[in-house]
């Protein structure tokens, strides 16, 4: 795995529609609050990591220019990854990979979009080929929908105990958001309020989807040396792992998902992790339709391939539950999607350093995050730890 | 001037593509045209892919092989789109569905029509997963995946 690498620092905007600053000013906001909570300046950074979503998003080409200034990256080397909405958990495996490597002692990565500016769905269109299934690409709502069906069908899961169960979820990640300061939705939903929704793509009703936010988050890696000489409770990186698969919708098995599988096997077995359910104490799932979440738990070995609904009626997954997932409100309640990766990361350091605030799992010592990104093509995941 | 005054600009960035199909594709339309559907076999894996590929994703070898597949499949996964997205190019309410096409390996996703899309519960009991479904060809032939117009449940 390298050398040891801890999180020292994150910072996250409040998330919403942000048109009080301009895209940079959103940027830099993220970083000074990262820097603030690092207690360290501008001066102590090697490097910089951004990813954002697709030029496409806000009509800027090549972000890592425009926040050049906002990022403090004037006079440093500087990198920019995307990979859709994975992009936020794959900027922190370049964040941990820089420093692991020993060439630099400290990195900021940087994670960012403005959605409220651009059109969401049309940029995600966009992701789909050109020649054969762009035509029949209705953004995101329609691949995940498509991806739930397989699911549901593939595991015979009745249709009303699929829904009873992405209702709940719905409601326990909208009553999580309420102890959020950050999050961008914070409305508390009932089971008949999401089922009532105006359905979107069926069965997926508006209250199964995520918002389109405005956000950044910012979070600063460290060497083992320098995390121990100034931070007081660093978050040690103790496994990550990314997969992807094949471009074509439609080539690859979607309700069992090798690279949401192979991707999670990966990270416990550099962290030791056998049981999962057992051993982790919180999970910050990228979960922007409720769905999905479910497949989600099935491939990250949560509970038997499909058996989710099963576990989210037994409450597993609530707070005060077996594992609590998303107790920041989840991606389902703020989805500013270059940052959201991150900001999962940023919530498993927060708590597995007890700073989560309300959202606090108590006493969590490890922590799982994760993002998903393309047409259900790409699945990276890191595992954080109280302990080195 | 309070945070709700602050100026929001108007933009907008257009740009006109010229894109390449490439041999293998540009036959997978020739084909088309004559109211074939094409795949490639791979000569390591045995695979039938349709979209055609020049190489198999999987083995990475060159795929030289057309295997012409059935016209009829089964529906693997389906989605019922009744949003409006941004340069959408079908009308909804409109059927996007993965179809496993008789002697292919892989979901080809096109459309489901010629059924009344209006009502969604009437769509419920004649679109099904696992359901068969027939390819209806377009009378004119643009070299584009709509030359296939769409695919119907066989009844």
């Amino acid at each position: 795995m390298g050398k040891a690498v801890a999180i020292i620092g994150t910072g996250q905007t409040k998330h919403g529609r942000r048109s009080d600053v301009c895209y940079p000013d959103l940027v830099k906001e993220a970083v000074s609050a990262a820097l603030m909570d690092a207690g360290i300046t501008l001066k102590d950074i090697d490097g910089v990591v951004l990813g954002t979503m697709p030029s496409m998003m806000e009509g800027v080409s090549s972000t890592h220019f425009y926040f050049a200034e906002a990022m403090g990256a004037v006079g440093k080397p500087v990198m920019k990854v995307e990979t859709c909405g994975s992009t936020g958990q794959s900027i922190g495996h370049c964040g941990f990979f820089w420093v692991a490597s020993g060439m630099a002692d400290i990195v900021l990565v940087v994670g960012s979009e403005k959605m409220s500016e651009g059109d969401g769905q049309a940029t995600m269109t966009t992701v789909f080929d050109p020649f054969f299934q762009r035509t029949f690409a209705a953004g995101a709502p329609g691949v995940f929908t498509m991806q739930s069906m397989e699911w549901m069908y593939r595991f015979k899961i009745p249709e009303e105990k699929g829904r009873e169960a992405a209702a709940m979820i719905s409601v326990s990640n909208h009553d999580n958001a309420m102890d959020n300061p950050y999050a961008h939705i914070r409305t508390r939903v009932t089971m008949d309020d999401v089922k009532n929704a105006r359905v979107i793509t069926y069965p997926v009703r508006l209250l199964d989807v995520c918002p389109a936010s405005d956000g950044a988050c910012a979070v600063v890696f460290a060497s083992e040396r320098t995390a121990k000489k100034i931070c007081k409770k660093p978050a040690w990186i103790k496994g990550l792992g990314f997969r992807g698969e094949e471009f074509f919708y439609g080539e690859s098995d979607k309700a069992i998902w090798m690279s949401a599988t192979e991707a999670a096997k990966e990270a416990y077995q550099q962290a030791g992790i056998r049981n999962p359910m057992k051993q982790l104490d919180v999970a910050e799932l990228y979960n922007p339709f409720t769905y999905q979440e479910m497949i989600f738990y099935e491939c990250f070995g949560f509970c038997p391939r499909g058996e989710a609904p099963d576990y989210v009626l037994k409450g597993a997954f609530k707070k005060g539950g077996q594992l609590p997932c998303c107790p920041s409100g989840g991606t389902l309640c703020t989805n500013p999607i270059g940052a959201t990766g991150l900001i999962r990361l940023a919530e498993a350091a927060l708590q597995v350093t007890g700073k989560a605030g309300a959202r606090q799992v108590e006493g969590a010592k490890l922590a799982l995050s994760h993002a998903m990104g393309g047409v259900d093509q790409f699945n990276a995941v890191t595992i954080l730890g109280s302990k080195l | 001037m309070s945070k709700e005054e602050y100026r929001i600009v108007k933009g907008q960035v257009m740009v006109p593509y010229e894109l390449a199909l490439g041999r293998t594709w540009s036959e997978f339309y020739d084909y088309l045209k004559e109211e074939k559907i094409m795949g490639k076999k791979c000569g390591k894996c045995s695979r039938v892919l349709v979209p055609p590929r020049s190489f198999c994703p999987r083995c990475f070898e060159d795929m030289d092989e057309w295997v012409e597949v059935s016209q009829e499949g089964v529906v693997e996964t389906w989605v019922y789109v009744n949003m409006p997205f941004f340069a959408q190019e079908i009308k909804i309410p409109f059927i996007s569905a993965q179809i496993r096409l008789d002697g292919s390996d892989t979901g080809f996703i096109h459309q489901v029509a010629g059924i009344d899309l209006s009502d969604f519960d009437s769509v419920r009991e004649t679109v099904k997963l696992g359901g068969r479904v027939k390819a209806v060809w377009s009378k004119e032939k643009k070299g584009n995946i709509l030359d296939i117009a769409y695919f119907e449940p066989v009844k």
